[in-house]
């Protein structure tokens, strides 16, 4: 969990020079390990495949190759989600990485494309407007008025390439797409074929072919995959990070980079009133304090990691720009306030159990407490 | 071939199935002529038990002292435990079966030290010399495990017994199994377990190749190959742990392997050298050594003894799992199970049966499903390198497949299937358990006989015995054995009375026997049931009622998990009414706490967190309610009321104090207009009666929810809420301002809207005293003052009171004044108007009183004391 990408990553075309280009590829990032890899993997790979499952793992976790070669972990959580992960493709079932926002999920779907097929780029961007064309195939319309209907008028969406060469597709944000868009994987993942009506013609996939989608699991206004669909993918939930520390130190690491990009003051002093926000955010979502002695309800927003960090971003705004410069509870509690009040009734409940509850008698909150008040009241 | 030189030495793991299946393989094939067990001799005479047709595993046997029956010892068995095995083969076969341990009068008297290691025995234990002894140790295992690779064997083990205090004995011990495991690379010792013997079983019979690491013969393991090929790997294996670690630093060991030694002597003098020893895998290099028979004995001389009894109990799963007391050390017992009985293709038949389980409980699971979680199963195993999806792979690919990624049919499966719910039973046969024996003593010691008659028993708890009794009958009810029932206490309400219907019919015995899986004492095993029944518990008020009996059957111990499993219902329950409806019962419990000396401070906490709770969450709750909601709520609030005041009594007043908060609660309910009338009138009236509002206030508001805009319904809910009851009547005859108000609004009410209201007033009033209603039928005929104008004046006129009928009426004021002398100890002659007067208003018991209310307290008991 140490990389937190909440971001999409664009699809572009991969010819780019790697190091000319903002982002690189996952794939040309790390080409040296994966090359490593390659070389001291003697173990059996799937066709097409260009590591064996145990290396795709390795490159994701970390390690040392016998041969000395660090590989840097990619992704720091529970092996045993990669293990399932990892696994899942390499028996050709389609792979869905649900979670919240923030945990990881684009990032580690690219990894594992970069790691299985070597491209992470055969990917599809899930909006509400993603038409039908971007899943199956489109028409290039010069061509079709020009020639008919053929082979050559017909553009390739990155999922029939992926059949076609045996690689790994990627979908990002499964569940924004429409839900009749959506089915159109239906039979892409279970007969493996494409049909191409127009031609009388169709698009087998070849060994190597899988597919990885992302979702997100608490947000409201998607569409749900249908059963059909849903049976069709093992799913695996990649976790909200595991201890305080870790958390603590995303969010203040990314709130420094954020902050920089915003021209704010770096918060040296605010790192309590960041554990403050995190140790709120968690409490609330686990439903149980920190010593783990009280359970709490919870509230029904996600109050991810990336929400902490909006709402210590905030802060710091607020401490900047109207007050004295330093990171106070009261510059975090108006934040606080918004991400876990999201449904008026039933989360100020949880909100003011929490506070009166908890809050109120722990030591070294009282200004917090006070805080919270004025905010809420 | 019961014709070997050698004893038969098959070294153990307890309750491992793949040991259990490589046992029976053996005396299959060697028929030996005894079976020697390790376990308490003095449980020799009921093996024979084990054949009976009653007797269902799990089970234990069970060693206590008669004499003290916190002194006990268990040793379960599980149908999948190679010692079970054993027995039932040599009861079937006609063998004789002998337990060679310690005897259980020796290891019950050393106990408090460390004792039990009964079974443990398998966990040899290095002690803590040392780190050097240990690496060495591994190099050696490496060779012998994994060399030997993973022997197919059985063994290691763990240790089998439960030990009585399994705590203490767990610092210095290592596991023979981790060392091994470690040694051949695995971090869990579990899992190489798993993956050297239990798998490689299943591995041999089905799949050809999965354990391909065993060279006793992987396909052929249990038929072709000698069966005992895989004692003799893991005996070596011991072997050389126990050169490294010696004893293990348990000196027990020593002793109980020199009693196993002389066991097995006798053994072959009765029987010849053809007899099979079924132990932990870790004693077993002890018991090939050879001894002289005189330094065996030398170690035994001098052991300190007790008399103790055996018995075989009931035993559970659950219990078999090292999360609860005294676990033996599976934490799967039910996977474990299913192991053993499956006859082949495990993971796919554990697959259907957790699909079944899904389906049960509404997972849409198809076989689909189940040959993706199969297929997912065996492709991990491979790629982490084991010989067979084991557990870990088969959760992994449940949670991927089935679950959808959710954790919930996980836990439910752990629950259900890996953990399992099989409870053992013993035969009536049966020796009596200690539970029934301290049941006994305690009805004997506190002269309550048990007798089939129903009678009547009343308890003053101040005494001694009667304390004890109620303690007593109190336990024996949480335990399901209900000799006594509580019978509604007749005269006296005082706490510390009780009153008791005894009847002790036959099946309680019965029950009494039952209830022996859960401890050797009447308060062990009501303290064990309580915690379980708390977790098991599903709603709010069934916690908090539990806690209740747990202070009166005096169980201290039992409530910190009631009280743990209480504030985890509490801050989960969104429901204010469960929380409010659980308030009082919680309240009543620190009171009684209090009456009995219990300690109920931590009771306190929970309950004033309660309260917070309830707080928070009812005025939200209170809102947009219908007739039936609003007429719920109005319990709670009258509820929540009285256990304030219970609660808080102590502080009473305390600014911040919990009645200080309820009363602003109060306040923003009687103030809000979106709650119904009935509450808001309620909430207006407790305040009132607590003095915490003025009667100026009271009528501010009563105006306000009587005022015209207001739909008469409303309104007359408000009249109800805040005038119901019996109190309420007197409320409006002493206060008639406030009656005022009430008439002036029903003569407002439209002819229309009247019977509509009817009902809700009739229902208000009907509640009053015949005599309350009487005196307001007269104040309202005789007719308040502004209102209907039919009102006849009688007596003299005086200035009316605003609000009130003209006139006092002085010839029936004049009536009470000799007795009114009387009682407050005037002189004679002391009367007149103005003195009058003053007594009347002060008696407020005359039926023109002129009761204004200046001192607002409270009417009710102002008329009590007149009356």
């Amino acid at each position: 969990m140490s990389e937190n990408h909440t971001g999409d990553s664009v699809g572009g075309t991969g010819a780019d020079d790697s190091a000319q280009v903002l982002r690189p590829h996952a794939e040309d990032a790390f080409a040296q390990e994966l090359k490593a890899l390659a070389a001291a993997d003697d173990r059996p790979r799937p066709e097409r495949w260009r590591l064996s499952p145990w290396a795709v793992a390795t490159y994701l976790l970390g390690g040392t190759l016998p041969d000395g070669t660090l590989i840097t972990p990619k992704y720091v959580g529970p092996r045993r989600i990669v293990e399932v992960a990892v696994t899942t493709l390499a028996t050709d079932r389609a792979l869905l990485l649900l979670g919240v926002p923030g945990t990881a999920k684009t990032w580690v779907s690219e990894h594992l494309a970069a790691a299985v097929s070597g491209d992470s780029t055969l990917l599809v961007q899930g909006t509400a407007g993603t038409p039908e064309e971007a899943i199956r195939y489109g028409w290039n319309y010069a061509q079709l008025l020009a020639h008919g209907p053929s082979r050559d008028a017909l553009v390739p969406s990155p999922v029939m390439r992926a059949m076609a060469q045996g690689m790994t597709a990627r979908v990002e944000e499964l569940t924004r797409i429409p839900a009749d868009v959506q089915d159109t994987l239906i039979t892409v993942l279970s007969e493996k074929t494409l049909p191409i009506p127009e031609l009388g013609q169709e698009v087998q996939a070849v060994r190597g072919f899988n597919l990885i989608a992302t979702a997100n699991d608490r947000d409201r206004g998607v569409n749900e995959l249908s059963s059909a669909l849903r049976r069709r993918f093992n799913t695996v939930v990649l976790p909200l990070p595991a201890t305080p520390e870790e958390e603590v130190d995303i969010v203040s690491r990314r709130v420094e980079q954020i902050g920089r990009s915003l021209d704010l003051p770096p918060a040296p002093a605010g790192t309590d009133e960041i554990r403050r926000v995190v140790t709120v955010f968690r409490e609330l979502r686990d439903g149980v304090t920190t010593d783990g002695r009280t359970k709490l309800k919870s509230p029904s927003g996600t109050l991810s990691t990336a929400e902490a960090i909006s709402v210590v971003t905030n802060g710091l705004a607020l401490a900047t720009h109207f007050g004295d410069g330093v990171l106070r509870s009261g510059d975090v509690a108006a934040g606080i306030l918004g991400a876990v009040i999201r449904d008026p009734a039933a989360d100020r409940v949880v909100w003011q159990e929490y506070l009166e509850t908890v809050v109120r008698e722990r030591d070294g909150w009282k200004d917090f407490y006070r805080a919270c008040r004025e905010a809420g009241a | 071939m019961t014709g070997r030189e050698q004893p038969l030495l098959l070294g153990v793991r307890h309750h491992g199935p793949g040991s259990a299946r490589a046992v029976r393989a053996v005396l299959e094939r060697y028929e030996p002529a005894a079976v020697l067990i390790e376990g308490p001799p003095e449980a020799d005479a009921l093996v024979a038990l084990a054949a009976d047709e009653a007797m269902r595993p799990p089970v234990a046997l069970l060693a206590h002292v008669p004499a003290d029956p916190g002194r006990a010892a268990f040793w379960p068995l599980a149908e999948f435990s190679p010692e079970w095995v054993a027995m039932r083969w040599a009861l079937a076969h006609d063998v004789p079966v002998r337990f060679i341990d310690l005897p259980a009068a020796h290891s019950l008297a050393l106990g408090e030290g460390e004792g039990e290691d009964e079974g443990n025995g398998g966990e040899g234990a290095a002690g803590a010399d040392g780190r050097d002894a240990a690496s060495r140790a591994r190099e050696e295992a490496a060779e012998a495990a994994a060399d030997r690779t993973a022997a197919p064997d059985p063994d290691p083990h763990r240790d089998p017994d439960p030990a009585p205090t399994p705590d203490r004995t767990a610092e210095a011990r290592i596991d023979p199994v981790a060392v091994l495991a470690e040694a051949a690379g695995y971090d869990d010792p579990e899992r190489w377990w798993e993956d050297v013997i239990e798998h490689r079983a299943h591995g041999d019979r089905q799949r050809s190749g999965s354990g391909g690491e065993n060279e006793s013969g992987s396909g052929s393991g249990l038929r072709g190959a000698d069966p005992l090929a895989p004692f003799e790997a893991l005996a070596e294996a011991m072997t050389a742990l126990r050169e490294a670690y010696g004893v293990g630093g348990h000196d027990r060991d020593l002793v109980r392997e020199a009693h196993m030694r002389l066991r097995l002597r006798d053994a072959r003098r009765e029987f010849g050298d053809g007899v099979a020893v079924v132990c932990g895998a870790w004693h077993v290099p002890a018991l090939a050594r050879r001894t002289t028979v005189t330094a065996d004995r030398q170690l035994l001389k001098g052991l300190p003894k007790v008399k103790p009894e055996v018995t075989w109990v009931p035993w559970t799963h659950r219990r078999l799992s090292r999360h609860s007391g005294y676990g033996a050390g599976i934490s799967s017992p039910g996977w474990y199970g299913h192991l053993f009985g499956a006859p082949d293709r495990p993971i796919e038949r554990w697959m259907t049966k957790v699909a079944g389980l899904l389906r049960e409980e509404d997972y849409a699971v198809s076989s689909a499903h189940v040959i993706e979680a199969v297929r997912l199963a065996d492709a991990l195993a491979v790629m982490r390198g084991r010989p067979l999806a084991g557990l870990a792979e088969a959760g992994d690919a449940v949670r991927a497949v089935l679950g959808e990624g959710s954790d919930a049919p996980s836990a439910l499966i752990h629950d259900r299937l890996v953990v399992g719910d099989v409870l053992g039973e013993v035969p009536e046969s049966a020796p009596a358990v200690p539970l029934q024996r301290d049941i006994t003593r305690s009805q004997r010691s506190l002269r309550l006989k048990p007798e089939a008659a129903e009678r009547e028993l009343d308890l003053d708890l101040r005494k001694e015995t009667d304390a004890g009794r109620s303690r007593l009958l109190h336990r024996l009810r949480l335990l399901g054995v209900p000799w006594g029932e509580p019978a509604r206490t007749r005269a006296s309400t005082g706490t510390f009375r009780e009153s008791w219907r005894l009847r002790w019919e036959p099946e309680l015995s019965v029950r009494a026997a039952e209830a022996g899986i859960w401890g050797t004492t009447v308060e062990a095993a009501a303290t064990a049931k309580a915690e379980s029944d708390a977790v098991g518990t599903s709603t709010l008020a069934d916690v908090t009622g539990l806690a209740e009996r747990c202070l009166l059957a005096a169980l201290p111990d039992a409530l910190p998990v009631v009280m743990r499993v209480l504030t985890d219902r509490a801050a989960l329950d969104a429901d204010v009414g469960h929380l409010a409806q659980a308030l009082p019962a919680l309240v009543r419990s620190v009171r009684y706490g209090d009456v009995r000396g219990t300690d109920a401070a931590a009771l306190g906490e929970v309950a004033t967190g309660l309260a917070e709770r309830v707080f928070v969450g009812l005025p939200p709750a209170c809102t947009g309610l219908d007739a039936d909601g609003a007429a719920d709520m109005r319990n709670h609030l009258d509820a929540t009321h009285h256990a304030v005041g219970l609660l808080d009594e102590g502080s009473a007043g305390r600014p911040g104090g919990l009645r200080e908060r309820w009363a602003g609660v109060l306040r923003k309910l009687a103030e809000r207009e979106t709650v119904p009338g009935l509450l808001r009138g309620r909430a207006v009236r407790l305040l009132l009666d607590d003095g915490r509002l003025t009667p100026e206030d009271a009528e501010r508001l009563m105006g306000l929810a009587l005022s015209a805009g207001t739909p008469p319904a409303e309104a007359a809910g408000w009249i109800e809420g805040f005038a119901g009851g019996d109190a309420g009547g007197l409320l409006l005859v002493h206060d008639e301002r406030l009656l005022a108000l009430v008439d002036g609004w029903l003569a407002d009410v439209p002819a229309d809207a009247f019977t509509d209201v009817l009902p809700l007033l009739r229902r208000t009033f009907a509640e009053y005293d015949a005599g309350v209603r009487r005196s307001l039928g007269e104040l309202v005929r005789r007719g308040p003052a502004g209102a209907t104008g039919t009102a006849t004046a009688r007596g003299d006129q005086e200035a009316a009171i605003p609000g009130f009928g003209p006139g006092l009426d002085r010839d029936r004021a004049a009536a009470v004044l000799p007795t009114l002398r009387l009682l407050l100890g005037l002189p004679e002659g002391m009367d007149g108007a103005r003195d009058m007067n003053r007594a009347g208003g002060g008696a407020g018991a005359a039926g023109s009183g002129n009761g204004n209310g200046t001192d607002g307290g409270r009417p009710g008991e102002r008329t009590g004391v007149a009356g």
